[in-house]
């Protein structure tokens, strides 16, 4: 028969956002957490970040990700909290009763307040549908990452990157400081999906060129890759005839954007919000789900790892409320939604009853503009905003006081 | 006088300066603009003089619970001395155990810096 357990406060994922969420439970007074990973370490995906640039916000130092993960390791380690690895979450329900699988065996887990924290995988050649065959030498930039700088192999020896994002410019700089040639990088939207810095430390710093509009129509090779051909693409992302020329290479990265793992999430019956991809939470990050609370990147994909970690530190501290202090249901919900110039905002309802920080992203890049947020025609807040840009997060923090008889609001860009 | 576009690389906000300079008799920042921090200033005219890097890298281990032991440099180095820094970590070996700032290389290819490790790594057992 299979063991059954009873737990508090369950996190699943020991990366960035799981660790931040159970160091941050066991801290509100929660005596009973339980972390769940996967892998046979902690720390996640920053275990593979060797580069530097990770806490300026949260340590006001530019650390590496395994630096930064450790900060985190050691005072979960000096707390004391219970943590299972190499051990996976097969399957939750509404009444959040987990089916988990370790090394020891299957065990079921009737957890008091869960925390999904399981980050996001990679979109791959498939998920894009990129046309062309299919040989070795394709790789999501996460994945040659991982290769790299935990198993020491190289991926290849000229490579051509496809898509802007902060990894896929990370891993520019790191093939060429490996003395691979990096041909260049495509980028299919007319401006880069990556942070200004890494335009110029990983790629201007080694005169890799990057080019907008931009995309990959074809991949050429049997076995191993051994050539793309891009083109131009038109304001509706059609490839422009005569723009088409091919580029010889061994290895394509892709660098095209990030899922969220949400399977288990849905199983449980959690709402998912199809602007970000993750759960519809309230709040207190708690999600449509009553004791199951996300945060980090299966929440929304975030830019920074910092702003992960502040999250996280509110679900945790939530799960810790909502099982110790009882439900926390507002019953009041007060729609947030995004207006013009907004893809997304997080959360999506709020109580108006404790403060609150606004996390979205804008649509297009712009400069010198006032974000504004609305209750109707009241204006609730406004922020100024030197620059904007789709590939960085933008937070508003929200005192309570001012959200007093709040209807609904609205954000958008002036 | 000469205009320079910059994008600074301090912090994820990556202002975009514009600097106003002159070139003699030496290098000498004028004006800088659109940065949001004090820090932005000071960087481009240490940008414009000589462009300072931190590198990060990993390190072969020998018996170690990690096939690699992250590391990055404590000082930054000039842009040009990355190549030679990059061959002097790439020839390196070491033998486990390692801990997290432990300095595994001193002065690498006699650039003033040190690399250090940016993990902890294990004997494997």
């Amino acid at each position: 028969m299979m063991k059954r357990i009873k737990r508090k406060v369950v996190v699943i994922g020991g990366g960035p956002a799981g660790l931040a969420a159970a160091i941050s439970a066991k801290k509100a007074g929660c005596d009973d957490v339980l972390l769940i990973e996967r892998a046979r370490i902690l720390g996640g995906i920053l275990n593979q970040c060797i580069h530097d640039g990770f806490g300026l916000h949260r340590f006001k130092e530019a650390l590496s990700g395994p630096e930064y993960a450790q900060r985190f390791i050691d005072e979960f380690r000096s707390l004391d909290i219970d943590v299972m690895t190499e051990t996976i979450v097969l399957t939750m329900d509404r009444r959040r009763v987990l089916q988990v699988s370790s090394k020891a065996g299957l065990l079921e887990i009737q957890a008091g307040a869960v925390v999904l924290a399981m980050g996001c995988r990679e979109r791959t050649a498939g998920a894009i549908s990129l046309p062309g065959t299919r040989p070795a030498g394709v790789y999501t930039a996460g994945f040659a990452q991982n290769v790299m700088n935990l198993e020491n192999m190289m991926v290849g020896k000229r490579a051509v990157v496809l898509g802007s994002g902060d990894i896929g410019l990370i891993m520019a700089r790191r093939l060429t400081l490996e003395g691979a040639k990096v041909l260049a990088v495509f980028e299919i939207l007319p401006y880069s999906s990556g942070l200004p810095r890494n335009i110029q430390q990983c790629l201007n710093d080694y005169d890799i060129p990057l080019f907008l509009s931009t995309t990959v129509i074809k991949i050429h090779g049997e076995h191993r890759i051994d050539g793309v051909t891009v083109a131009q693409v038109d304001d509706r992302m059609q490839p422009i005839q005569g723009t088409e020329r091919y580029l010889d290479c061994d290895t394509l990265l892709l660098s095209v954007g990030l899922i969220p793992e949400n399977e288990l999430s849905q199983e449980a019956g959690v709402r998912l919000n199809p602007l970000t991809n993750g759960a519809f939470v309230d709040d207190t990050l708690m999600t449509s789900v009553p004791g199951v609370f996300a945060c980090g990147n299966v929440l929304h994909v975030h830019d920074l790892v910092d702003h992960v970690s502040a999250e996280a530190d509110s679900a945790g501290k939530n799960a810790a409320d909502y099982v110790q202090k009882g439900k926390n249901d507002p019953k009041i919900r007060i729609p947030v939604t995004p207006g013009e110039g907004i893809r997304y905002t997080l959360p999506q309802t709020i109580s108006g009853k404790r403060d609150v920080t606004l996390s979205f992203r804008v649509e297009e890049p712009a400069r010198n503009r006032r974000v504004m947020v609305c209750d109707g025609d009241r204006v609730v807040k406004r922020k100024k905003v030197i620059r904007l840009h789709p590939a960085e997060m933008v937070q508003i923090p929200l005192k309570k006081d001012i959200l007093k008889d709040v209807r609904s609001l609205k954000v958008y860009v002036e | 006088m000469k205009t320079k576009e910059l994008i600074c690389i301090v912090c994820p906000n990556g202002c975009q300066l514009e600097v106003i300079y002159q070139e003699e008799p030496g290098i000498k920042v004028i004006s800088v603009s659109n940065n949001l921090c004090d820090k932005g200033e000071a960087w481009a005219a240490s940008e414009l003089e000589s462009p300072m890097r931190h590198i990060a890298s990993s390190i072969l281990v020998e018996r170690g619970s990690f096939k690699l032991v992250s590391v990055r440099t404590d000082q930054p180095i000039p842009l040009p001395a990355i190549h030679e820094v990059m061959e002097a970590i790439k020839k390196k070996r070491v033998q486990a155990p390692i801990v997290m700032n432990q300095v595994l290389i001193r002065n690498p290819a006699g650039v003033p810096t040190n690399i250090i490790a940016t993990r902890s790594v294990d004997v494997l057992i």
